[in-house]
């Protein structure tokens, strides 16, 4: 879409009504309008995923994870430059297309944005109607932490790459600012 | 005994839990369950006390690929319960919005899960690095289905714009034409598909189904109709829990469902809706479906990705006739008067036939809702074609086995993750 080239958005997937699902959501009611970001919130359907992300310049996406993790851990993967460890549903329902499938379409097709940054943070409870829990709420606030560093000068001026396997930051001992070579 | 296990995904809209479990003795295939849990039973318990007017919103949050099924649903069901009949321009947007929602769920099945495995990928975003243009066309279609969605709904996902007796607002004449051009895009595009995929190696194979659908007298099933079957049933929907029942599984917390005298599963979907009402197609949709070699019924589902696609030119055709023919209504929906009643509707999921029965009180608040989504529907059907069309092929390795019997799910599309999402595979061989 022509009017949405150069859009940067922060792109908030996950069900509201599954307690942490929820998650990403949680992320861009925290950030407000601290973010220069456009929020988007998206169900995770993953064309719709990939409608959001269409023409869009720069995307930070925040989605919940379930890996065994510590509820509540922040993982931070740069999408256009490293594979992140998502496993794709096994394919029995289109009502399973998700965040993984719409990154790998989006590889395929050429439809992510040039700087593509998924926040992805550990879930514990995804019962119907459930609030989110303690460590969600943790991460999530640990989230947008991060997310607003993104934009700080030290952050733009470059450093390390850390985006190779995701880097981990506890709810409750937030390590540094992730930083690599990309700019938002 | 052997058992497999799916992995479990690091990263996933994580919505419940299901899983199939096939038994093997002897080399012979003993039993197929397919086991979903899923939650309509929870909104059948939230819509109680509601106000009518609720349902439909409450109702559309079941599921985010098919929003306006359920959303139809409860809202015929409730005008039933009122007395209120919708006609004229109301009634073509209704319509018009599911047209929306068969373009979209059908082009994202048909690309997105069913064609990777006439291809040869693992999965859609595999097939998309080699076929890049093919899955691009299919999302372009289903682009389309979506802006209808957003147009007449006020939203692609969940709609909002839908009432008991009508809609919130109803769009002007010059939004509806603005669409057209898109449709009429995606109306050529979808032939092309209907071309591409009746080219595919289909397996020779035809079940024995019992087909139930509506089917109306004068348009192909989306809103109303009488229930029928293949073996002669013609009933109306008040009478659905005379005919058929849902039924508890032990295995399971998920509903199953069979006809009421003799206990037979059914199928509904896009094979029963075709074979059942295959005169009503409009004369392009007919065309595509004959050029794709399909005769007025067709009973493997495996091809159930043409029938699919020949669905699709059917109701983007329907949608530039609604179109076309659309005058702005007087008011956007019609004045209701809360009473009590008991109300019934069946409406055409893109995945089957969705049921919707609700006593309400005289204040119009809901005493009792009863939901019967198609996949409870369709789960004994999926399992007996799991036994007859897996049962000969239990000597082929562990993991090409998995892809058959995933593949003769995918067949039916199940609204499987609207409830669940982790899905994991045991085959027991004694």
């Amino acid at each position: 879409m022509a009017d949405s080239i150069g859009r940067r958005i922060l792109l908030c997937v996950g069900n509201p009504d599954r307690g942490d699902d929820a998650i990403g959501r949680r992320v861009g009611v925290l950030l407000g309008s601290l973010a220069p970001l456009e929020r988007v919130e998206c169900d995770g359907e993953a064309t719709r995923i990939l409608a959001a992300l269409e023409g869009a310049r720069a995307a930070i996406i925040v989605d919940a994870s379930f890996s065994g993790a510590p509820p509540g851990t922040v993982r931070r993967f740069d999408l256009d430059s490293e594979p992140a460890p998502l496993c794709a549903d096994v394919g029995w329902s289109s009502h399973g297309f998700g965040l993984a499938e719409a990154i790998g379409l989006g590889r395929a097709l050429g439809g992510l944005p040039p700087v593509c940054v998924l926040f992805a943070i550990e879930g514990e409870s995804f019962a119907p109607g459930a609030p989110l829990s303690a460590g969600a709420e943790a991460g999530a606030a640990e989230a947008a932490r991060l997310i607003l560093a993104e934009f700080s000068p030290d952050r733009r001026s470059g450093g390390p790459s850390l985006s190779t396997g995701g880097e981990i930051a506890g709810p409750e001992n937030a390590g540094p600012c992730p930083q690599d070579r990309k700019t938002l | 005994m052997t058992t497999r296990t799916i992995s479990v995904g690091a990263l996933a809209r994580v919505e419940g839990e299901g899983g199939l479990e096939i038994v093997v003795r002897d080399g012979v295939m003993k039993s197929a369950a397919l086991n979903i849990f899923e939650p309509p039973r929870f909104f059948e318990a939230l819509i109680r006390g509601r106000a009518y007017s609720e349902a439909p919103d409450i109702a559309a949050r079941i599921c985010g690929i098919c929003p306006v099924a359920y959303q139809m649903s409860a809202v015929h069901a409730m005008e039933d319960a009122l007395g209120v009949r919708v006609t004229g321009p109301l009634r073509d947007l209704r319509r018009l919005l599911y047209c929306g929602e068969w373009i979209e769920s059908h082009m994202l099945h048909v690309h997105m899960l069913h064609m990777p495995d006439f291809l040869g990928y693992a999965g859609g975003v595999e097939m998309a690095r080699d076929h890049g243009d093919v899955v691009r066309r299919g999302l372009a279609i289903k682009k389309a289905g979506n802006e209808i969605m957003t147009l007449v709904g006020g939203r692609e996902i969940h709609p909002i714009n839908v009432r008991v007796g009508g809609f919130y607002r109803a769009p002007r004449k010059r939004e509806l034409h603005a669409l057209a051009e898109r449709l009429e895009r995606a109306l050529e595009q979808a032939l092309d598909v209907v071309r591409f995929v009746a080219g595919f190696d289909f397996p020779d194979c035809a079940r024995d189904y019992v087909f139930v659908s509506l089917r109306h007298q004068d348009e192909y099933p989306f809103n109303e109709g009488r229930i029928v079957s293949s073996r002669g049933l013609d009933i109306a929907a008040s009478a659905f829990d005379a005919h058929f029942e849902e039924f508890h599984v032990e295995r399971s917390t998920a509903l199953h469902a069979r006809m009421r005298h003799g206990g037979e599963a059914y199928l509904t979907g896009p094979l029963a809706r075709y074979a059942l009402n295959f005169a009503s197609l409009s004369p392009l949709a007919q065309q595509a479906a004959r050029e794709a070699g399909l005769g007025p019924a067709c009973a493997n589902p495996y091809r159930s990705i043409i029938v699919r696609a020949v669905e699709t030119v059917y109701a983007l055709d329907e949608a530039l006739r609604i179109i076309a023919r659309y005058e702005e209504p007087d008011a956007p929906f019609v004045a209701i008067e809360p009473r009590a009643g008991v109300g019934f509707a069946a409406t055409e999921a893109p995945r089957g036939m969705l049921y919707h029965r609700y006593r309400l009180e005289a204040d119009g608040a809901i005493a009792e809702a009863v939901i019967t989504p198609p996949t409870s529907q369709n789960q004994g059907m999926i399992e007996e074609d799991l036994k007859s069309l897996v049962g000969g092929f239990l000597d082929l390795p562990e993991e090409e086995l998995r892809h058959r019997c995933e593949q003769t799910v995918r067949n039916h599309d199940p609204c499987i993750s609207c409830s669940t999402h982790f899905l994991r595979l045991h085959i027991d061989r004694g």
